[in-house]
């Protein structure tokens, strides 16, 4: 049995569930899939917080991805991870580290269950601060020195994969070697933010060439199999290789909407909410859109494609935020049929987002 | 997950006279395809894709053989089948000996 068909049934919890604690962030990265920025004044209260835990460790979950907006903003963020412990679902956080002082990557260090990700997009301020605001390179820095020093042993660097940090690959993989961390690479995708930034930051067709040559011969480095439309170049990347929204991934956001994948943020996308009977479970396990997404999918203008085993038709939030429709090609597709498809539509409407804290601050792009 | 397997460790192989059992440090949820487990030392995810299997591994602790276990819960016509899944669940550190 293929191991999508295995998928068709649902699994009775997903594997990579991501669960953005807050929409607020005190940096204003230009490529944020949720576009985050201010707190949203229904998220869930402590008590609300506690209780999906308690759902998810019932559901037997073995690891949530917490995220946000910035996680650790919120007043509750170690009670909550200290439930979570108690319970028996470890813990995964991504953090842009401006929080993370010793003290606190000493509490985190006390824990196995606890790993930590400190986003970083450059192997350089100026690089990284392009992207991430000013300071935020410096910030990330002494995070990692804090989480080293309080002996925490393996955490992970999370790179965004642009155009500009592409060529510095190697300087990355010598950073977190430093560390004594593990390099975690993800592909960049036109969602929240990054809709408006990824024309100008998306790699270009040869560094997705270089990257997947590179990623073959360093198999040890993580990318959350977000690369899989570039197995078809050749031999399959490690991972599962398929689009995993709503069979193995979903994320459950701040006001505890549960959406199919991280990346799609957008009512067309949105399953429920764990506010309402039944809570999280049953949405997983019934929800009309997850019970779709788990259908097989039609390959469309992809069926000819040698390639298709392999690469699926690539991301579809890459292709929704894009305009195009899902059941083709990859907006990165590397044969570039989906560059030909957006350049033939006379016109192409990008679906527009109704969840948005941004901080309404200008922002810029510099390339 | 990958990671890199510590040179320093001495890899047991599975030994059907030897008694085993799940690890502790491994939680084991149900599927319709059998079971997911996963390891919470090094983070791996393993399928485990069928449902004899699945009892096999549960039933490993109650015997002072693996051996028992297998005859047990799947019959001596799959012996060899079912050794070498458990192989292969001793290399992912799913079960280890007791
Ligand atoms: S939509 Fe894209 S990011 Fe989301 S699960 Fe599918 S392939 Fe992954
Ligand atoms: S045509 Fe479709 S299946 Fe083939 S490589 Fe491009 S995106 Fe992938």
């Amino acid at each position: 049995m293929k191991l999508t068909d295995r998928f068709k049934s649902g699994l009775g919890a997903p594997i990579c569930l991501t669960w953005e604690l807050t929409y607020a962030c005190n940096l204003a990265c230009v490529h944020c899939l949720s576009s985050s920025g201010v707190r949203d004044p229904r998220e869930l209260t402590t008590q609300e917080a506690m209780a999906l835990i308690d759902e998810m460790a019932a559901m037997q979950i073995f690891y949530v991805n917490i995220g946000g907006g910035e996680p650790m903003i919120r007043s509750d963020f170690f009670d909550l991870v200290d439930h979570c412990v108690a319970k028996g679902v470890g813990v995964k956080f991504s953090t842009n580290g401006t929080r993370l002082t010793f003290e606190k990557a000493q509490r985190l260090a006390a824990s196995p269950m606890v790993d930590v990700q400190i986003s970083l997009d450059g192997a350089d301020a100026a690089t990284n601060d392009a992207v991430r605001g000013e300071g935020s390179y410096a910030a990330s820095i002494a995070a990692m020195d804090n989480l080293m020093a309080a002996g925490f042993g393996e955490f992970k660097i999370s790179v965004v994969m642009t155009r500009h940090n592409i060529p510095q690959i190697g300087e990355l993989y010598a950073l977190a070697q430093h560390y004594g961390a593990q390099l975690r690479l993800t592909r960049f995708r036109p969602s929240g933010r990054g809709a408006d930034s990824w024309e100008a930051l998306h790699p270009t067709q040869a560094q997705q060439r270089e990257l997947y040559a590179w990623l073959l011969e360093h198999p040890m480095v993580l990318t959350g199999d977000s690369f899989f439309h570039l197995s078809a170049l050749g031999n399959p990347l490690e991972g599962l290789n398929l689009c995993g929204a709503g069979r193995v991934v979903c994320l459950i956001d701040p006001i505890g909407d549960v959406y199919a994948c991280p990346f799609v943020i957008h009512d067309d996308f949105l399953a429920g909410n764990v506010r309402e009977e039944g809570g999280f479970g049953s949405i997983w396990r019934d929800s009309a859109l997850f019970t779709e997404l788990r259908e097989p999918t039609s390959a469309g203008a992809c069926a000819s494609c040698g390639s298709y085993d392999a690469c699926q038709g690539g991301c579809m939030a890459a292709k929704f935020f894009t305009g195009l429709p899902l059941d083709g090609p990859d907006p990165e597709c590397v044969f570039g049929h989906g560059e030909a498809q957006l350049a033939s539509q006379a016109v192409s409407i990008r679906p527009a987002a109704r969840s948005d804290h941004s901080k309404r601050s200008p922002l810029t792009i510099s390339s | 997950m990958r990671r890199l397997l510590n040179t320093a460790e001495v890899l047991t192989t599975f030994n059907p006279e030897q008694p085993w059992t799940l690890s502790s440090k491994v939680a084991l949820r149900d599927e319709s395809f059998g079971a997911l487990a996963y390891h919470y030392g090094n983070r791996r995810l393993v399928f485990l894709k069928s449902r004899d299997l699945v009892d096999l591994v549960r039933d490993l602790e109650h015997h002072d053989k693996a051996a028992d276990a297998i005859v047990a819960t799947v019959g001596p016509e799959r012996f060899d089948t079912y050794v070498r899944a458990l192989d292969a669940l001793v290399e992912s550190e799913v079960i280890c000996e007791r």
